[in-house]
């Protein structure tokens, strides 16, 4: 016995309930993630998380840090008041994609330009899932969704969004990446980009984004297992992994360390 | 301290930062623009937090997350911008946090125009923004009540985790008047800010929200907010009562800049041996409804005359209070256009002329 030491257990950041999130559903992963990191930081007791209007509404009932609860996209209006009253302090917003890239499009741009030092979990399932399936900006082409019956149709509404590449074109330094939770090498990569988000803002460098490549099997109407393959085969055609920005020029931006 | 000649706006900016607010955010809006002018040079040499953001719906927000560090934080605009922050208001109130807003109105609707109104009444006093919530809404009158009621605005906000309104006309925010800020700024004791977000070092995380989506919970948090609101009934009523006197026949009532102009009408008819008396809420809400019936009560008041700068919106409060014991008559302008001193004695004259008339053939018939 003596020589047994756990290697595996519950971050201290992740509260010990079952989460409300469905079955396939990769929010559950991306809370495991921000909760690993804080903890091995060390940064738990000095954090503040910043919670969406969407599925994720609740993580202040899973990731164990004091926590607002924002109107719908302006998270990072909310931190970065929190913030620039507490720089001491840790703060991040939890978004989803209709909350950030849709009715949260101005302040998530605005913070990201001015630079402010919080960090943003950004889960982007291409679809606005807690009010039941409709189109969001980042919608794919051709993806049917209830508002998007005979599938996004971009003539008429455009382009899905990609929010890492319009945000690297902002001059101010920041740092950038997109990840995918599909599969277990996936996550391992994730979860270094989280840290490296969390990293930059201990050291007060710059505003950092980690955008996730997520699923809503519910509302893309597959299984668990047809959605994984629906992010390799789709969402990743449109979405390339990797890193958009960074303000170190010693580390390789390709989402290595 | 010695009076010092201050704009408005600048004197209130002034004020915020002398009771301990040293957190400012704000987006550019005529004719309140001179409180961010006045912070962007003024709050460095504080230490504080400036800053300028890309909207007053971001501005709303940004000061709620601000607000739930337990600092003292506040904005100004005007009319227009505070629409947009209906939106965080409406969530402040939910969530319980206190911030000070300060409303510099000009006429609307829409973009409307950049000179004085009072037709933000409605938003401030009823609502504004969604659900069961009110604000604390204070109304000043003259530039030194700017200072005094801002600096009290923070700490009633403390006092009931709530978001607290200074509301003015553009005139409160342009006008120049020699103001006096207290040597040393003292108020009552409050209790520890033991709800804010600090970090969940040796404690439960803090949650400041205001989703529940169990009614019940949130029928409880509403209650909440609604025991807040009749402690502030009870507790915060302000008014002014100016040559209210046994012998008048005419109860004006009237609030902010207008109440000041009433009261040139009213010193110049007391030269035409004209006595009327003026009722001035400074408290928008809570309204002060006891006060306005006891005064509007009195034997000898034959007509209880409103005058706002919009097209009607107090009135109806009065009304409320009013109705059923006395008629009550409105007059005012609206869209920036200011009614005089004259248009106001006109008003009086006018009904003293009827009522004089009314008295006669009753006089007649009996
Ligand atoms: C101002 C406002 N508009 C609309 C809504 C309704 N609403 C709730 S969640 C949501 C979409 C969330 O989608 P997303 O951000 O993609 O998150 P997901 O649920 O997919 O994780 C919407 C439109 C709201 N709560 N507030
Ligand atoms: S609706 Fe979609 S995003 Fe929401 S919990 Fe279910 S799978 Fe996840």
């Amino acid at each position: 016995m003596e020589d047994s030491k756990i290697i595996f257990s519950r971050p201290t950041a992740l509260k010990p309930t079952v989460t409300h999130y469905c079955p396939g559903c990769t929010h559950g992963v991306i809370h495991r993630l921000v909760a690993e990191v804080l903890d091995e930081l060390n940064l738990r007791e000095k954090t503040l998380g910043v919670a969406p209007v969407g599925c994720s509404v609740f993580a202040y009932n899973y990731i164990n840090t004091d926590f607002l609860e924002a109107p719908h996209g302006r998270a990072p209006a909310l931190a970065t008041g929190f913030k620039r009253l507490r720089p001491d302090m840790i703060v991040f917003t939890y978004q989803g994609d209709g909350d950030l890239a849709s009715i949260g499009m101005g302040e998530i741009v605005h913070a990201a330009n001015r630079g402010e030092k919080f960090t943003v979990i950004f889960v982007n399932n291409g679809i606005y899932g807690m009010t039941g399936g409709q189109m969001a900006p980042t919608t794919l082409e051709g993806q049917i969704t209830t508002t998007s019956p005979k599938g996004r149709n971009v003539a008429e509404v455009g382009m899905p969004i990609r929010i890492c590449e319009l945000l690297s074109s902002l001059v101010t330094p920041a740092y950038l990446e997109r990840v995918a939770v599909h599969t277990p090498q996936h996550i391992i990569r994730a979860k270094r980009a989280v840290r490296k988000a969390f990293t930059y803002q201990t050291q007060n460098r710059c505003f950092s984004l980690v955008e996730f490549l997520s699923t809503c099997p519910t509302n893309w109407g597959l299984t668990p297992g047809e959605s994984v393959r629906w992010v390799e085969e789709n969402t990743l055609k449109y979405y390339p992994l990797g890193c958009f920005k960074d303000p170190d020029k010693e580390v390789k931006t390709d989402g290595t360390v | 301290m010695p009076r010092i000649l201050m704009k408005g706006n600048e004197a209130i900016a002034e004020a915020a930062l002398r009771a301990g607010a040293t957190n400012y955010f704000c987006y550019p809006i005529t004719p309140q623009t001179e409180v961010a002018e006045y912070l962007a040079h003024r709050m460095p040499e504080v230490g504080g937090v400036f800053l300028q953001a890309e909207s007053e719906i971001a501005v709303g927000n940004i000061l709620f997350g601000a607000a739930s560090t337990g600092k003292r934080v506040f904005t100004s605009s005007s009319s227009p911008g505070i629409s947009l922050m209906q939106e965080a208001i409406s969530y402040m109130a939910g969530a319980h946090l206190p911030c000070v807003i300060v409303n510099i109105m000009r006429g609307g609707p829409g973009l409307g125009g950049i000179l004085p109104a009072q037709s933000d009444y409605f938003q401030a006093t009823k609502g504004g923004g969604h659900g069961d919530y009110r604000l604390l809404v204070l109304a000043p009158s003259t530039i030194q009540e700017a200072v005094d009621l801002t600096m009290q605005a923070f700490y009633l906000a403390d006092k009931y985790r709530n978001p607290v309104m200074v509301i003015g006309d553009g005139m409160i925010g342009q006008m120049m008047e020699p103001v006096e800020f207290p040597e040393k700024y003292e108020e009552p004791p409050l209790p520890p800010k033991d709800w804010a977000c600090t970090g969940a070092r040796g404690r439960e995380p803090h949650i400041i929200k205001s989703l529940f989506l169990d009614p019940l919970a949130l029928e409880k948090n509403n209650l909440l907010l609604y025991q807040k609101y009749e402690k502030m009934k009870a507790e915060e009523v302000r008014f002014e009562l100016y040559k209210t006197k046994t012998e008048n026949k005419i109860l004006i009532v009237s609030y902010g800049t207008m109440a000041r102009i009433c009261q040139t009408a009213i010193d110049e008819l007391e030269t035409e041996s004209i006595s009327v008396g003026l009722f001035r809420p400074i408290t928008l809400f809570p309204y002060p409804e006891k006060e306005l019936y006891a005064e509007a009560a009195r034997k000898n008041i034959k007509t209880v005359l409103v005058i706002e700068m919009s097209i009607g919106q107090m009135v109806e409060d009065v009304e409320r209070v009013v109705r059923g014991i006395k008629p009550i008559k409105f007059f005012g302008r609206t869209g920036g256009v200011v009614p005089s001193p004259e248009e106001a004695k006109e008003q009086i004259k006018e009904l003293l002329k009827k009522e004089a008339g009314t008295r006669k053939r009753k006089t007649r018939k009996g």
